[in-house]
Protein backbone atom coordinates (compact mmCIF):
# COMPACT_ATOMS: atom_id res chain seq x y z
CA UNK A 1 0.00 0.00 0.00
CA UNK A 2 1.23 3.44 -1.37
CA UNK A 3 1.65 5.93 2.07
CA UNK A 4 1.96 9.39 2.86
CA UNK A 5 4.19 10.69 5.34
CA UNK A 6 4.71 13.75 6.55
CA UNK A 7 6.63 15.48 9.79
CA UNK A 8 6.95 19.30 10.96
CA UNK A 9 7.48 18.97 14.43
CA UNK A 10 11.06 19.83 14.44
CA UNK A 11 13.07 22.63 11.80
CA UNK A 12 12.84 19.59 9.30
CA UNK A 13 10.57 19.21 6.82
CA UNK A 14 9.83 16.34 5.80
CA UNK A 15 7.63 14.52 3.20
CA UNK A 16 8.09 10.84 2.27
CA UNK A 17 6.20 8.05 -0.06
CA UNK A 18 6.17 4.94 1.51
CA UNK A 19 5.17 1.61 0.61
CA UNK A 20 3.89 -0.76 3.36
CA UNK A 21 3.33 -4.42 2.87
CA UNK A 22 2.99 -7.57 4.69
CA UNK A 23 6.89 -7.85 4.45
CA UNK A 24 8.21 -4.71 5.31
CA UNK A 25 7.84 -1.12 4.78
CA UNK A 26 9.93 0.83 2.42
CA UNK A 27 10.69 4.61 1.54
CA UNK A 28 10.24 4.93 -2.28
CA UNK A 29 10.93 8.54 -2.54
CA UNK A 30 11.48 11.22 0.33
CA UNK A 31 12.10 14.83 0.44
CA UNK A 32 13.68 16.79 3.50
CA UNK A 33 14.66 20.10 4.08
CA UNK A 34 15.68 21.79 6.87
CA UNK A 35 14.34 25.44 7.98
CA UNK A 36 12.74 26.21 10.92
CA UNK A 37 10.59 29.05 9.33
CA UNK A 38 9.65 27.58 6.33
CA UNK A 39 6.89 24.66 6.78
CA UNK A 40 4.15 26.46 5.17
CA UNK A 41 6.12 27.35 2.33
CA UNK A 42 8.03 24.26 1.47
CA UNK A 43 5.98 21.29 2.52
CA UNK A 44 3.30 21.00 -0.02
CA UNK A 45 5.86 21.25 -3.09
CA UNK A 46 8.39 18.20 -1.40
CA UNK A 47 4.98 16.37 -0.99
CA UNK A 48 4.44 16.74 -4.66
CA UNK A 49 7.86 16.16 -5.77
CA UNK A 50 7.94 13.04 -3.71
CA UNK A 51 4.76 11.88 -5.55
CA UNK A 52 6.43 12.70 -9.18
CA UNK A 53 9.79 10.89 -8.39
CA UNK A 54 7.96 7.86 -7.51
CA UNK A 55 5.50 8.39 -10.53
CA UNK A 56 2.50 8.04 -7.93
CA UNK A 57 -0.91 9.90 -8.19
CA UNK A 58 -2.86 11.15 -5.09
CA UNK A 59 -5.48 9.24 -5.63
CA UNK A 60 -2.78 6.15 -5.33
CA UNK A 61 -2.32 6.66 -2.28
CA UNK A 62 -3.97 4.04 0.58
CA UNK A 63 -3.31 6.24 3.50
CA UNK A 64 -1.51 9.15 4.85
CA UNK A 65 0.71 9.06 8.02
CA UNK A 66 1.45 12.36 10.21
CA UNK A 67 4.03 13.12 13.04
CA UNK A 68 1.89 15.08 15.67
CA UNK A 69 4.62 16.25 17.67
CA UNK A 70 5.19 17.34 20.32
CA UNK A 71 6.88 20.51 17.90
CA UNK A 72 6.86 24.21 17.72
CA UNK A 73 2.83 24.54 16.93
CA UNK A 74 2.83 26.75 14.10
CA UNK A 75 5.37 24.34 12.09
CA UNK A 76 3.30 21.32 13.52
CA UNK A 77 -0.21 22.93 12.59
CA UNK A 78 0.98 22.69 9.11
CA UNK A 79 1.99 19.37 8.61
CA UNK A 80 -0.78 17.69 10.21
CA UNK A 81 -3.61 20.29 8.25
CA UNK A 82 -2.06 19.63 4.98
CA UNK A 83 -2.51 15.87 5.97
CA UNK A 84 -5.69 16.36 7.26
CA UNK A 85 -6.91 18.03 4.30
CA UNK A 86 -5.18 15.57 1.91
CA UNK A 87 -6.78 12.59 3.49
CA UNK A 88 -10.49 14.76 3.80
CA UNK A 89 -10.06 15.06 -0.26
CA UNK A 90 -9.13 11.87 -0.91
CA UNK A 91 -11.16 9.67 1.18
CA UNK A 92 -8.36 8.14 3.28
CA UNK A 93 -7.40 6.97 6.57
CA UNK A 94 -5.50 9.24 8.38
CA UNK A 95 -2.57 8.00 11.39
CA UNK A 96 -1.07 10.03 13.57
CA UNK A 97 2.32 9.03 15.47
CA UNK A 98 4.11 10.59 18.30
CA UNK A 99 7.35 12.75 15.94
CA UNK A 100 9.64 11.74 18.99
CA UNK A 101 9.13 8.05 17.97
CA UNK A 102 10.28 8.76 15.08
CA UNK A 103 13.73 9.37 16.53
CA UNK A 104 13.50 6.98 19.55
CA UNK A 105 11.58 3.47 17.59
CA UNK A 106 15.14 2.35 16.12
CA UNK A 107 16.93 2.65 19.69
CA UNK A 108 18.46 -0.19 20.98
CA UNK A 109 18.47 -0.10 25.71
CA UNK A 110 17.48 2.91 27.43
CA UNK A 111 17.63 6.00 25.74
CA UNK A 112 16.78 9.79 25.75
CA UNK A 113 15.37 11.28 23.23
CA UNK A 114 15.22 15.34 23.22
CA UNK A 115 13.91 17.87 20.28
CA UNK A 116 14.35 21.41 20.65
CA UNK A 117 11.07 23.48 21.96
CA UNK A 118 12.56 27.12 21.81
CA UNK A 119 12.05 29.30 24.89
CA UNK A 120 15.29 27.02 26.54
CA UNK A 121 13.15 24.09 26.89
CA UNK A 122 12.96 20.49 24.76
CA UNK A 123 10.09 18.26 23.82
CA UNK A 124 11.71 14.43 25.90
CA UNK A 125 10.45 11.13 26.24
CA UNK A 126 12.70 7.92 27.46
CA UNK A 127 13.00 4.28 25.38
CA UNK A 128 13.97 1.13 26.10
CA UNK A 129 14.75 -1.22 23.45
CA UNK A 130 12.82 1.26 21.04
CA UNK A 131 9.44 1.59 23.17
CA UNK A 132 8.64 4.98 24.81
CA UNK A 133 8.32 4.12 28.29
CA UNK A 134 7.68 8.25 29.46
CA UNK A 135 6.63 11.09 28.03
CA UNK A 136 5.96 13.20 25.56
CA UNK A 137 7.13 15.98 28.16
CA UNK A 138 8.13 19.83 28.25
CA UNK A 139 10.88 21.44 30.18
CA UNK A 140 13.82 22.95 30.96
CA UNK A 141 16.75 20.78 29.68
CA UNK A 142 17.76 21.03 33.60
CA UNK A 143 14.16 19.70 34.73
CA UNK A 144 14.71 16.63 32.22
CA UNK A 145 14.57 12.92 34.24
CA UNK A 146 15.93 10.53 32.32
CA UNK A 147 15.70 7.43 33.68
CA UNK A 148 17.75 4.49 32.34
CA UNK A 149 18.71 6.62 29.82
CA UNK A 150 22.63 6.28 29.21
CA UNK A 151 22.31 8.09 25.65
CA UNK A 152 20.43 11.13 23.82
CA UNK A 153 19.07 11.64 20.63
CA UNK A 154 17.45 14.30 18.67
CA UNK A 155 18.75 17.76 17.70
CA UNK A 156 17.78 18.98 21.30
CA UNK A 157 19.70 16.29 22.88
CA UNK A 158 22.59 17.76 20.76
CA UNK A 159 21.90 21.04 21.20
CA UNK A 160 21.95 20.97 25.52
CA UNK A 161 24.49 18.26 25.76
CA UNK A 162 26.10 19.85 28.62
CA UNK A 163 22.69 19.81 30.75
CA UNK A 164 21.42 16.52 30.03
CA UNK A 165 25.14 14.79 30.71
CA UNK A 166 24.16 11.84 28.33
CA UNK A 167 26.52 11.07 25.66
CA UNK A 168 25.10 11.51 21.93
CA UNK A 169 26.12 9.21 19.63
CA UNK A 170 27.02 10.82 16.42
CA UNK A 171 26.14 8.46 13.72
CA UNK A 172 21.66 9.14 14.89
CA UNK A 173 19.85 11.39 12.46
CA UNK A 174 18.82 14.40 14.83
CA UNK A 175 15.14 14.48 13.34
CA UNK A 176 12.54 12.03 12.87
CA UNK A 177 12.68 9.88 9.97
CA UNK A 178 10.03 9.41 7.58
CA UNK A 179 10.85 5.18 7.80
CA UNK A 180 10.14 5.14 11.12
CA UNK A 181 7.11 6.64 11.25
CA UNK A 182 5.14 4.63 8.31
CA UNK A 183 6.77 1.46 10.22
CA UNK A 184 4.95 2.17 13.20
CA UNK A 185 1.81 2.83 11.86
CA UNK A 186 2.35 0.02 9.38
CA UNK A 187 0.32 -2.51 11.21
CA UNK A 188 -2.80 -0.30 11.55
CA UNK A 189 -2.36 0.81 7.92
CA UNK A 190 -2.65 -3.02 6.91
CA UNK A 191 -4.82 -4.34 9.46
CA UNK A 192 -7.23 -1.48 7.87
CA UNK A 193 -8.06 0.04 11.24
CA UNK A 194 -10.13 3.04 11.03
CA UNK A 195 -7.81 6.27 10.75
CA UNK A 196 -7.72 9.19 12.99
CA UNK A 197 -8.49 12.70 13.67
CA UNK A 198 -4.78 14.12 13.54
CA UNK A 199 -4.36 15.81 16.81
CA UNK A 200 -1.41 17.95 17.84
CA UNK A 201 0.57 17.13 21.03
CA UNK A 202 1.08 20.67 22.31
CA UNK A 203 1.88 19.94 25.70
CA UNK A 204 1.71 23.81 26.39
CA UNK A 205 -1.48 25.59 26.65
CA UNK A 206 -2.28 29.01 24.46
CA UNK A 207 0.03 32.48 26.31
CA UNK A 208 -3.06 34.16 27.00
CA UNK A 209 -3.62 36.06 29.87
CA UNK A 210 -7.29 37.74 30.82
CA UNK A 211 -7.31 41.13 31.19
CA UNK A 212 -7.30 42.37 34.70
CA UNK A 213 -9.25 45.57 35.69
CA UNK A 214 -10.26 48.48 33.41
CA UNK A 215 -7.35 51.27 33.25
CA UNK A 216 -7.99 54.33 33.78
CA UNK A 217 -6.98 56.99 31.53
CA UNK A 218 -7.44 60.40 33.73
CA UNK B 1 -21.30 20.54 -16.41
CA UNK B 2 -21.67 24.11 -16.14
CA UNK B 3 -19.05 26.23 -18.56
CA UNK B 4 -18.69 28.82 -15.64
CA UNK B 5 -15.81 27.29 -13.03
CA UNK B 6 -16.56 25.81 -9.61
CA UNK B 7 -14.51 27.43 -7.13
CA UNK B 8 -14.02 27.03 -3.13
CA UNK B 9 -12.66 29.30 -1.02
CA UNK B 10 -10.66 29.03 2.45
CA UNK B 11 -10.58 31.73 4.90
CA UNK B 12 -8.87 31.43 8.27
CA UNK B 13 -6.85 35.41 8.42
CA UNK B 14 -8.70 35.56 12.09
CA UNK B 15 -11.12 33.93 14.55
CA UNK B 16 -13.49 32.70 11.86
CA UNK B 17 -12.98 29.11 9.76
CA UNK B 18 -15.09 29.48 6.72
CA UNK B 19 -15.54 27.68 3.48
CA UNK B 20 -17.42 29.11 0.37
CA UNK B 21 -18.52 27.64 -2.37
CA UNK B 22 -19.63 29.72 -5.84
CA UNK B 23 -19.78 29.55 -9.22
CA UNK B 24 -19.75 32.51 -11.31
CA UNK B 25 -21.41 35.16 -8.71
CA UNK B 26 -23.94 32.55 -7.12
CA UNK B 27 -23.23 31.42 -3.94
CA UNK B 28 -23.78 27.92 -3.57
CA UNK B 29 -23.02 26.47 -0.20
CA UNK B 30 -20.99 28.50 2.66
CA UNK B 31 -20.08 27.02 6.39
CA UNK B 32 -18.47 28.72 9.43
CA UNK B 33 -16.90 27.77 12.42
CA UNK B 34 -15.96 30.62 14.64
CA UNK B 35 -13.87 30.91 17.65
CA UNK B 36 -15.42 34.07 19.31
CA UNK B 37 -16.43 32.12 22.54
CA UNK B 38 -13.18 30.95 23.34
CA UNK B 39 -11.71 35.10 22.78
CA UNK B 40 -14.41 36.85 24.96
CA UNK B 41 -13.14 36.46 28.60
CA UNK B 42 -9.40 37.61 27.00
CA UNK B 43 -11.57 40.64 25.18
CA UNK B 44 -10.04 39.94 22.25
CA UNK B 45 -8.66 37.38 20.03
CA UNK B 46 -5.84 35.18 20.82
CA UNK B 47 -3.89 33.95 18.02
CA UNK B 48 -2.58 30.74 19.36
CA UNK B 49 -6.62 29.75 20.13
CA UNK B 50 -7.95 31.04 16.59
CA UNK B 51 -5.06 29.13 15.27
CA UNK B 52 -5.59 25.65 17.13
CA UNK B 53 -9.30 26.28 16.17
CA UNK B 54 -8.73 26.47 12.93
CA UNK B 55 -6.80 23.17 12.70
CA UNK B 56 -9.82 21.16 14.53
CA UNK B 57 -12.78 23.00 12.74
CA UNK B 58 -11.59 22.72 9.09
CA UNK B 59 -12.28 19.56 7.85
CA UNK B 60 -15.79 19.68 9.57
CA UNK B 61 -16.37 23.21 7.76
CA UNK B 62 -15.49 21.95 4.89
CA UNK B 63 -17.82 18.89 4.57
CA UNK B 64 -20.30 21.13 5.82
CA UNK B 65 -20.21 23.57 2.67
CA UNK B 66 -19.65 20.31 0.18
CA UNK B 67 -22.92 19.00 1.50
CA UNK B 68 -24.50 21.82 1.22
CA UNK B 69 -23.33 22.80 -2.02
CA UNK B 70 -24.30 19.06 -3.33
CA UNK B 71 -20.46 18.80 -4.94
CA UNK B 72 -17.61 16.86 -3.74
CA UNK B 73 -14.20 17.81 -4.48
CA UNK B 74 -13.31 16.61 -7.78
CA UNK B 75 -16.29 18.63 -9.30
CA UNK B 76 -14.38 22.03 -7.86
CA UNK B 77 -12.05 23.54 -10.58
CA UNK B 78 -9.79 26.08 -8.22
CA UNK B 79 -9.18 26.69 -4.75
CA UNK B 80 -9.03 29.93 -3.29
CA UNK B 81 -7.68 30.84 0.38
CA UNK B 82 -6.97 33.67 2.07
CA UNK B 83 -2.75 34.34 1.92
CA UNK B 84 -3.53 37.80 4.40
CA UNK B 85 -3.03 40.12 5.57
CA UNK B 86 -4.32 38.89 9.09
CA UNK B 87 -2.76 36.84 12.34
CA UNK B 88 0.37 34.77 11.50
CA UNK B 89 -0.66 31.99 12.43
CA UNK B 90 -3.82 31.29 11.75
CA UNK B 91 -3.71 32.18 8.02
CA UNK B 92 -1.12 29.86 7.96
CA UNK B 93 -3.54 26.64 8.81
CA UNK B 94 -5.61 27.75 5.89
CA UNK B 95 -3.31 28.33 3.18
CA UNK B 96 -1.77 24.74 4.33
CA UNK B 97 -5.80 23.63 4.29
CA UNK B 98 -5.56 24.73 0.80
CA UNK B 99 -2.21 23.21 -0.60
CA UNK B 100 -3.77 20.18 1.10
CA UNK B 101 -6.94 19.84 -0.96
CA UNK B 102 -5.13 21.54 -4.09
CA UNK B 103 -2.76 18.50 -4.12
CA UNK B 104 -5.19 16.22 -3.70
CA UNK B 105 -7.33 17.13 -5.81
CA UNK B 106 -4.80 18.32 -7.93
CA UNK B 107 -6.34 21.67 -8.96
CA UNK B 108 -4.97 25.12 -9.19
CA UNK B 109 -4.26 27.17 -5.82
CA UNK B 110 -5.64 31.32 -5.82
CA UNK B 111 -3.19 33.06 -2.50
CA UNK B 112 -5.71 35.98 -2.23
CA UNK B 113 -5.82 38.68 -0.29
CA UNK B 114 -8.43 39.00 2.28
CA UNK B 115 -9.19 42.70 1.40
CA UNK B 116 -10.43 42.35 -2.04
CA UNK B 117 -12.03 38.96 -0.90
CA UNK B 118 -14.35 41.82 1.41
CA UNK B 119 -14.89 43.56 -1.96
CA UNK B 120 -15.49 40.84 -4.24
CA UNK B 121 -18.39 39.57 -1.94
CA UNK B 122 -20.53 41.62 -2.69
CA UNK B 123 -20.85 40.37 -5.90
CA UNK B 124 -22.47 37.40 -4.68
CA UNK B 125 -25.12 39.90 -3.46
CA UNK B 126 -25.73 42.15 -6.49
CA UNK B 127 -23.93 41.17 -9.02
CA UNK B 128 -20.76 42.21 -11.12
CA UNK B 129 -18.86 45.07 -9.61
CA UNK B 130 -18.66 48.81 -11.58
CA UNK B 131 -15.30 49.69 -11.75
CA UNK B 132 -13.78 52.22 -10.90
CA UNK B 133 -15.59 51.60 -6.78
CA UNK B 134 -14.54 53.02 -3.73
CA UNK B 135 -14.54 50.69 -1.02
CA UNK B 136 -14.66 51.26 2.94
CA UNK B 137 -13.41 48.12 4.78
CA UNK B 138 -14.32 48.51 8.38
CA UNK B 139 -14.13 45.50 11.07
CA UNK B 140 -11.84 44.60 14.58
CA UNK B 141 -8.76 44.15 12.20
CA UNK B 142 -9.30 46.64 9.43
CA UNK B 143 -9.97 50.30 8.63
CA UNK B 144 -9.40 50.97 4.82
CA UNK B 145 -10.86 53.23 2.15
CA UNK B 146 -9.42 51.96 -0.89
CA UNK B 147 -9.84 52.96 -5.24
CA UNK B 148 -10.99 49.45 -7.07
CA UNK B 149 -10.11 49.96 -10.88
CA UNK B 150 -10.03 46.51 -11.28
CA UNK B 151 -10.31 44.05 -9.01
CA UNK B 152 -8.81 41.11 -10.66
CA UNK B 153 -5.20 43.25 -10.77
CA UNK B 154 -4.65 45.57 -7.63
CA UNK B 155 -6.25 47.68 -5.00
CA UNK B 156 -5.02 50.95 -4.76
CA UNK B 157 -5.41 52.07 -0.91
CA UNK B 158 -6.59 55.71 -0.34
CA UNK B 159 -6.12 56.09 3.23
CA UNK B 160 -6.45 53.54 6.78
CA UNK B 161 -6.64 53.60 10.42
CA UNK B 162 -3.07 55.15 11.83
CA UNK B 163 -4.35 53.75 15.24
CA UNK B 164 -7.15 51.37 16.19
CA UNK B 165 -9.25 49.64 14.00
CA UNK B 166 -12.79 50.45 14.17
CA UNK B 167 -14.45 47.36 15.29
CA UNK B 168 -11.66 47.24 18.16
CA UNK B 169 -12.92 50.94 19.36
CA UNK B 170 -16.41 49.21 18.98
CA UNK B 171 -15.21 46.35 21.42
CA UNK B 172 -13.11 48.79 23.18
CA UNK B 173 -16.00 51.13 24.11
CA UNK B 174 -18.59 48.13 25.12
CA UNK B 175 -16.26 46.92 27.47
CA UNK B 176 -15.94 50.26 28.86
CA UNK B 177 -19.74 50.48 29.06
CA UNK B 178 -19.99 46.73 30.61
CA UNK B 179 -21.03 45.21 27.08
CA UNK B 180 -20.25 41.95 26.08
CA UNK B 181 -17.28 40.87 23.38
CA UNK B 182 -17.69 41.38 20.49
CA UNK B 183 -18.86 44.61 20.92
CA UNK B 184 -20.21 46.14 17.40
CA UNK B 185 -23.55 44.81 17.75
CA UNK B 186 -24.37 45.76 21.51
CA UNK B 187 -23.34 49.03 20.77
CA UNK B 188 -25.92 49.10 18.23
CA UNK B 189 -28.74 47.77 20.14
CA UNK B 190 -27.91 50.07 22.81
CA UNK B 191 -27.14 52.64 20.77
CA UNK B 192 -31.02 52.58 19.26
CA UNK B 193 -32.32 53.39 23.11
CA UNK B 194 -30.02 56.49 23.08
CA UNK B 195 -29.37 59.88 21.88
CA UNK B 196 -26.57 60.34 19.34
CA UNK B 197 -26.55 63.96 19.56
CA UNK B 198 -26.62 64.21 23.49
CA UNK B 199 -22.50 63.90 23.84
CA UNK B 200 -20.54 65.30 21.40
CA UNK B 201 -17.28 63.13 20.97
CA UNK B 202 -14.62 64.02 18.94
CA UNK B 203 -14.30 63.23 15.15
CA UNK B 204 -10.75 61.87 14.62
CA UNK B 205 -8.30 63.40 12.05
CA UNK B 206 -10.90 65.44 10.11
CA UNK B 207 -9.51 69.08 11.56
CA UNK B 208 -8.12 71.65 8.21
CA UNK B 209 -4.49 70.20 8.96
CA UNK B 210 -5.38 66.89 8.79
CA UNK B 211 -6.98 67.29 5.38
CA UNK B 212 -3.44 67.75 3.33
CA UNK B 213 -1.75 64.58 5.22
CA UNK B 214 -4.67 61.82 6.52
CA UNK B 215 -7.59 62.99 3.58
CA UNK B 216 -8.51 59.52 3.87
CA UNK B 217 -6.91 57.79 7.14
CA UNK B 218 -8.54 57.67 10.54
CA UNK B 219 -7.95 57.54 13.44
CA UNK B 220 -10.62 55.88 16.73
CA UNK B 221 -7.95 56.31 19.61
CA UNK B 222 -8.60 59.49 21.08
CA UNK B 223 -12.37 58.97 20.60
CA UNK B 224 -12.14 55.99 22.79
CA UNK B 225 -9.76 58.32 25.42
CA UNK B 226 -12.83 60.65 25.28
CA UNK B 227 -14.95 58.32 25.64
CA UNK B 228 -13.45 56.90 28.86
CA UNK B 229 -12.59 60.27 30.11
CA UNK B 230 -16.42 61.13 29.88
CA UNK B 231 -17.75 58.04 31.45
CA UNK B 232 -14.97 57.98 34.41
CA UNK B 233 -16.12 62.03 34.85
CA UNK B 234 -19.66 60.66 35.51
CA UNK B 235 -18.15 57.64 37.78
CA UNK B 236 -16.14 59.86 39.54
CA UNK B 237 -19.36 62.28 40.73
CA UNK B 238 -21.20 59.24 41.71
CA UNK B 239 -23.63 59.98 38.68
CA UNK B 240 -25.27 57.25 36.62
CA UNK B 241 -23.57 56.48 33.00
CA UNK B 242 -26.10 56.72 30.22
CA UNK B 243 -25.14 53.45 28.64
CA UNK B 244 -27.89 53.98 25.77
CA UNK B 245 -26.99 57.80 24.83
CA UNK B 246 -22.73 57.02 25.20
CA UNK B 247 -23.34 54.16 22.77
CA UNK B 248 -25.13 56.27 20.15
CA UNK B 249 -22.97 59.28 20.49
CA UNK B 250 -19.76 56.90 20.15
CA UNK B 251 -21.42 55.19 17.49
CA UNK B 252 -22.48 58.43 16.01
CA UNK B 253 -19.11 59.67 15.89
CA UNK B 254 -17.83 56.74 13.91
CA UNK B 255 -20.34 56.51 11.11
CA UNK B 256 -20.17 60.20 10.59
CA UNK B 257 -15.99 59.99 10.12
CA UNK B 258 -16.49 56.87 7.84
CA UNK B 259 -19.33 58.26 6.02
CA UNK B 260 -17.76 61.54 5.08
CA UNK B 261 -14.66 60.21 4.29
CA UNK B 262 -16.01 57.73 2.50
CA UNK B 263 -17.86 60.33 0.31
CA UNK B 264 -15.08 62.44 -0.03
CA UNK B 265 -12.95 59.74 -1.75
CA UNK B 266 -15.98 59.24 -4.33
CA UNK B 267 -16.27 63.12 -5.11
CA UNK B 268 -12.81 63.13 -5.28
CA UNK B 269 -12.18 60.35 -8.13
CA UNK B 270 -15.20 60.74 -9.58
CA UNK B 271 -16.36 57.20 -8.49
CA UNK B 272 -20.33 56.97 -8.45
CA UNK B 273 -20.31 53.55 -6.39
CA UNK B 274 -19.36 53.01 -2.90
CA UNK B 275 -18.98 49.05 -1.56
CA UNK B 276 -19.21 48.68 2.15
CA UNK B 277 -17.75 45.41 4.04
CA UNK B 278 -16.12 44.39 6.87
CA UNK B 279 -18.01 43.27 10.35
CA UNK B 280 -18.98 47.11 11.13
CA UNK B 281 -20.69 47.10 7.66
CA UNK B 282 -23.50 45.36 9.90
CA UNK B 283 -23.94 48.06 12.00
CA UNK B 284 -27.22 49.55 11.22
CA UNK B 285 -26.06 53.42 11.99
CA UNK B 286 -23.79 53.03 9.06
CA UNK B 287 -25.81 51.69 6.26
CA UNK B 288 -28.11 54.64 7.02
CA UNK B 289 -26.11 57.30 7.26
CA UNK B 290 -24.11 56.29 4.14
CA UNK B 291 -27.20 55.84 2.14
CA UNK B 292 -28.29 59.44 3.46
CA UNK B 293 -25.15 60.91 2.42
CA UNK B 294 -24.09 59.01 -0.84
CA UNK B 295 -28.38 59.73 -2.00
CA UNK B 296 -27.50 63.78 -2.20
CA UNK B 297 -24.07 63.06 -4.97
CA UNK B 298 -25.79 60.22 -6.94
CA UNK B 299 -23.79 57.79 -5.24
CA UNK B 300 -24.50 54.03 -5.60
CA UNK B 301 -24.33 52.21 -1.83
CA UNK B 302 -23.72 48.35 -2.15
CA UNK B 303 -23.82 46.75 1.29
CA UNK B 304 -23.91 42.94 1.40
CA UNK B 305 -26.48 41.31 4.26
CA UNK B 306 -24.52 41.10 7.51
CA UNK B 307 -23.52 37.72 7.23
CA UNK B 308 -21.15 38.39 4.09
CA UNK B 309 -19.56 41.12 5.41
CA UNK B 310 -18.37 39.57 8.20
CA UNK B 311 -15.22 36.92 7.59
CA UNK B 312 -16.29 33.83 6.11
CA UNK B 313 -15.50 31.64 3.05
CA UNK B 314 -18.10 32.49 0.40
CA UNK B 315 -15.60 36.32 0.12
CA UNK B 316 -13.03 34.31 -1.23
CA UNK B 317 -14.51 32.19 -3.39
CA UNK B 318 -16.67 35.06 -4.69
CA UNK B 319 -12.86 36.66 -5.26
CA UNK B 320 -11.45 33.75 -6.61
CA UNK B 321 -14.47 33.03 -9.23
CA UNK B 322 -13.92 36.52 -10.26
CA UNK B 323 -9.89 36.03 -10.69
CA UNK B 324 -10.51 32.76 -12.67
CA UNK B 325 -12.84 34.74 -14.55
CA UNK B 326 -10.33 37.16 -15.84
CA UNK B 327 -8.19 34.67 -16.47
CA UNK B 328 -5.99 35.63 -13.98
CA UNK B 329 -2.35 32.74 -13.41
CA UNK B 330 -2.59 30.95 -10.31
CA UNK B 331 -0.39 31.12 -7.48
CA UNK B 332 2.07 28.73 -7.14
CA UNK B 333 2.22 25.55 -4.35
CA UNK B 334 5.14 27.48 -2.53
CA UNK B 335 3.10 30.76 -2.51
CA UNK B 336 3.75 31.94 1.44
CA UNK B 337 0.94 32.84 4.06
CA UNK B 338 1.55 37.09 4.26
CA UNK B 339 0.55 38.73 7.52
CA UNK B 340 0.99 41.98 5.53
CA UNK B 341 0.05 41.08 2.70
CA UNK B 342 -0.15 44.33 0.29
CA UNK B 343 -3.28 45.51 -1.13
CA UNK B 344 -1.55 45.94 -4.57
CA UNK B 345 -1.75 42.25 -4.40
CA UNK B 346 -4.61 40.55 -5.13
CA UNK B 347 -3.25 36.79 -5.64
CA UNK B 348 0.31 35.72 -3.75
ZN1 LIG C 1 -11.96 40.79 7.41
Amino acid sequence: MLVLVVDTATPAITAALAEVTEEGTRVLAERVTVDGKAHGERLAPQIEAALTEAGVKPRDLAAIVAGTGPGPFTGLRVGLMTAAAMGNALGVPTYGVCSLDGLGAPLSGHALVATDARRKEVYWAVYADGVRVDGPHVDRPAEVSPGAATTAVGQGALVYADVLGLPVPPDEPIYPSAFELARLAAPRILSGEPGERLVPLYLRRPDAVEPGARKHVS
Amino acid sequence: MSSVPLVLGIETSCDETGVGIVRGHTLLGESLASSVDEHARFGGVVPEVASRAHLEAMVPTMQRALDQAGVTLADIDAIAVTAGPGLAGALLVGVAAAKGYALAAEKPIYGVNHLAAHVAVDTLEHGPLPEPAIALLVSGGHSSLLLVEDLARGVQPLGATIDDAAGEAFDKVARLLGLPFPGGPWIDKAAREGDGASITFPRGLTGPRDQAEHRFDFSFSGLKTAVARWVEARERDGERVPVNDVAASFQEAVCDVLTAKAIAACRDRGVDTLVIGGGVAANSRLRVLAEERAAKYGIAVRVPRPKLCTDNGAMVAALGSHLVAAGVAPSRLDLPADSAMPLTSVVA
